[in-house]
């Protein structure tokens, strides 16, 4: 059975293929890549079929890897005369489905673009492709004692060309920015293969501050041919205190006190009981596992400052009913309290065979609630779930475990998923924080914005890719999705 | 308030309409910058009043016509404060006019810029329609990030009815130093320290009488301030904060001069500029006044060639007249025409206040 639908897939894929005018634009990529450029056969394309995203799969039509800008150019200027979409990926770490192929269509694969060009270490500031990683810049500006700041839990993997097109986070991100916060400018093609510099060396540049559009566009305006980071001075020491709770709602209390107190932590993370049970075990951090949540709030500057700041954060974690507290005695221990953290998505997966990672945000004040609502869903829909947080920005990583291979388990962790998005909504806040929208969350884009807000992003949209051919069906919803989306019960809440 | 965006939609109707532009000003604080004034003025200055405001939240929403000076005061009952320390340049000024205008004070360098603390705005656009981007949460990636994109638009996509800001605490200490350095020693100087965990918050750079000085302001924990107080030397400045107001205001002699005064925004490497005319640094080098009279090509030449751009910002009325921003590159322009074209297809919102093209 499986090997006749694998023999139809294969026919019908073939037909496609066959067709004249994509037989041109394969003969046309052809003269423009070299061999191991162009990856049409079934089984060269398959590795690409998904990002990290796995539950949603697309074998492309064909996937390109260009060396260079021209050959970039000329495959965009191809595509957009065969009307081929496009579906740009870096990594495909991405938790969306960002970079998810479309069928019939080009997945172009900036993997080969990974020269970090300069560092500048007076102007502090580095200016690299797009497929080198989040951690190669750091590690190329740690000799100037500097470094990227935005760290995604995926650094070690995930390139910068994603990093633009999400507008990454990661744990220090309340103090030091997210990615539209640290980039200075960037080398852009079109869909039509014209190039664009937006930005410039300078800190601002005249006009629309097109590089806020172009950050977290989610490749649906331009292809990033070249981007110019800030670097940031490593900070002499850092120190993370961890506090044990005994419930939730105290913790996430706990958060909003340490901001009133004035301080901005260098990080500032929640994780529940059942996140540092699968954690320790995986990384043996040294977690309290008796604890119901566990919160990491770090301090970075001088030995002074750090010192001022981590007794200041004791008191208030003291005040605010902590049951433990621990100081990192040394960088190996405050690396450790990291790992764990860190480790936190490959740790759960570890002890299910599937996991929907959810990335809602919403008000700081809200995140005791919000967690004894998802625990309330977690029973309703028999499921269970560990959550990480970026407490101090109020970003949510619910992890919903199931199991695809039960019947109805996906379709039930997808209906908690929403839930879990359309509350952060309602409570003022948004369904997506740092991981992007792709095809995962598109629906529930119809809860957040009004059908006027939708038109305006396609026209946006259209004003740089008029036939809709850069990561089509992605972020951005049709009046359609969202009228099959009311149907199915759940209205958009009008504010 | 309900009347008042009502009362918007209507003269957007009207003016979409008959075709007639509309002006949109608050306070009119900074009707000096951009290019012409036109069309009939639509009033922003009414809708005004803080909509929420949690300190704990690190977020504040308010009206387009809220005065600036009532968000800060208001701030700063909470030890809190707008971190780009936006220019008032009148008494009128409005929160809607600071972050239309996307003009940020001394700490910009270190802190960000206006559209870095922009979380949200809802928007009227040129059909009168009212829509939401963004929020009030620090992280928010679901759709295009129109919010940010309102900095610095001077009004021309569309009238900001809220805009909503994170603000940050005010710094446990600041204490400003001064120090005398000729340019290209400051611009060392500055450059050296920014690649440097330091805590410098401003610097100024200025020659006064004989002497070049080079001013700067330490902000963040007392450890830390006086750990780089004592690495970086220099003599302490009394009444700092009047003196970083002035300057933000330009209110200082630099800026008395009636000639035209050019704004350079330039890598903050760029070494010292071969220009007639005063010139006055900040941001750790990247924004460089300039007082002269020099043909607006030699300006314009000399910043692109220093890797940046030049804005007309005050005076020169013959100048203003081929334009007070660098001209874009074609594609870029094109681009723009088709972004201004999605927000306000008719053209009714300030036409010409950034280029002359729409």
């Amino acid at each position: 059975m499986d090997m006749d639908k694998q023999r139809d897939n294969l026919a019908e894929h073939a037909v496609v293929v066959a067709s004249t005018a994509i037989a041109g634009v394969i003969k046309a990529l052809h003269r423009i890549l070299p061999e191991e450029g162009l990856l049409v056969a079934e089984e060269e394309a398959r590795p690409y079929e998904c990002d990290g995203l796995t539950a949603y799969r697309q074998l492309p039509l064909l996937v390109v890897l260009p060396e260079s800008e021209s050959q970039v150019v000329a495959i965009l200027k191809l595509c957009s005369e065969a009307k081929l979409p496009v579906v740009i990926r870096g990594a495909g770490t991405g938790l969306s489905g960002g970079a998810t192929p479309v069928e019939n269509g080009v997945v172009l694969s900036l993997a080969k673009f990974m020269r970090i060009l300069e560092v500048d270490p007076l102007a502090r500031t580095a200016r690299v492709q797009p497929g080198v990683r989040n951690l190669a810049i750091s590690e190329a500006a740690a000799g100037h004692g500097l470094y990227y700041a935005p760290d995604p839990s995926s650094q070690i993997a995930c390139t910068i060309g994603g990093n633009i097109a999400e507008n990454s986070g990661g744990v220090h991100c309340l103090k030091y920015g997210l990615t539209v916060h640290n980039v200075l400018s960037l080398r852009l093609a079109l869909i039509d293969g014209e190039v664009i510099e937006i930005g410039c060396g300078a800190l601002d540049s005249p006009g629309y501050d097109l590089l806020a559009l172009l950050i977290g566009s989610e490749g649906m305006l331009g292809v990033v041919l070249e981007a110019t980071v800030k670097l940031t001075p490593k900070p002499q020491l850092a120190q993370v205190v961890m506090a044990s709770f005994a419930d939730v709602v105290t913790a996430g209390n706990a958060v909003a006190r340490i901001i009133a107190a004035g301080i901005i932590p260098a990080g500032l993370e929640m994780m529940d009981k059942a996140a540092t049970a699968a954690v320790e075990d995986f990384v043996h951090a040294g977690y309290d596992l008796a604890a119901a949540a566990i919160l990491l709030a770090e301090s970075d500057g001088t030995p002074e400052e750090v010192a001022e700041e981590i007794s200041a954060m004791r008191a208030v974690l003291e005040a605010s009913g902590a049951t433990d507290i621990r100081i990192s005695a040394d960088e190996a221990e405050r690396l450790r309290f990291w790992a764990g953290r860190k480790a936190a998505f490959p740790a759960v997966g570890r002890i299910t065979p599937d996991y929907l990672c959810m990335d809602g945000t919403i008000p700081r004040k809200r995140v005791a609630e919000m967690l004894t609502r998802i625990n309330e869903f977690s029973e309703e829909y028999g499921l269970r779930c560990a959550n990480v947080f970026h407490a101090g920005d109020g970003n949510l990583h619910p992890l919903i475990m199931f199991d695809a291979n039960v019947p109805g388990e996906l379709e039930r962790a997808t209906s908690f998923g929403a839930k879990i998005l359309e509350l952060s909504v309602e409570m003022g806040g948004t369904i997506t924080g740092e991981h992007g929208v792709g095809i995962e969350k598109v629906k529930q884009m119809c809860v957040q914005f009004s059908a006027t807000e939708l038109a305006l992003f396609h026209a946006l949209k259209g004003a740089f890719d008029p036939h809709a051919l850069l990561n089509p069906g992605k972020a951005v919803p049709t009046p359609r999705h969202c009228s099959e989306y009311r149907l199915t019960g759940t209205p958009r809440a009008q504010p | 308030m309900r009347e008042i965006v009502s009362e918007f939609a209507r003269r957007i109707h009207r003016a979409a309409l008959e075709r007639v532009p509309l002006r949109l000003r608050g306070g009119g604080s900074k009707d000096f910058y951009g290019g012409p004034l036109l069309g009939e003025i639509l009033d922003t200055g009414c809708y005004a009043g803080i909509v929420a405001y949690d300190p704990t939240e690190l977020v504040i929403t308010a009206r387009c016509g809220t005065p600036l000076r009532e968000i800060e005061a208001v701030l700063a009952a909470q030890g809190q404060m707008l971190a780009f320390e936006p220019p008032h340049f009148g008494a009128g000024a409005t929160l809607g006019g600071a972050i239309a205008s996307g003009l940020a004070g001394p700490r910009r360098a270190t802190a960000g810029s206006v559209r870095d603390f922009v979380l949200g705005v809802k928007l009227m656009d040129g059909h009168g329609e009212v829509m939401n981007f963004g929020g009030q949460v620090m992280k928010n990636v679901a759709g295009f990030d129109v919010s940010r994109l309102m900095a610095g638009a001077l009004g021309t996509l569309g009238v900001l009815l809220e805009i909503s800001l994170k603000v940050l605490p005010r710094p446990a200490t600041e204490t400003t130093l001064r120090l005398e350095a000729q340019q290209g020693k400051a611009l060392e100087l500055m450059n050296g320290w920014a690649g440097r965990p330091l805590p410098i918050s401003a610097t100024c750079w200025a020659a006064r009488d004989d002497e070049e000085l080079l001013t700067l302001r330490l902000s963040g924990a007392h450890a830390a301030v006086a750990a780089a107080r004592g690495l970086i030397g220099g003599e302490s400045v009394d009444d700092a904060p009047a003196f970083w107001d002035e300057l933000r205001e330009q209110r200082t002699a630099f800026f008395a001069v009636g000639i035209p005064l050019w704004r350079l925004s330039l890598p903050s490497v760029a070494p010292p500029l071969v220009l007639p005319g005063a010139q006055l640094i900040e941001w750790g080098g990247s924004q460089r006044w300039l007082a002269c009279d020099a043909p607006a090509e030699l300006v314009r030449t000399g910043a692109a060639k220093a890797g940046g751009h030049a804005t007309l910002f005050r005076g020169g009325i013959e100048a203003r007249a081929a334009g007070v921003f660098q001209d874009l590159p074609a594609p870029l322009m094109a681009l723009h025409k088709k972004l201004k074209q999605a927000f306000d297809p008719v053209g009714i919102f300030n036409p010409g206040r950034m280029f002359r093209e729409f």
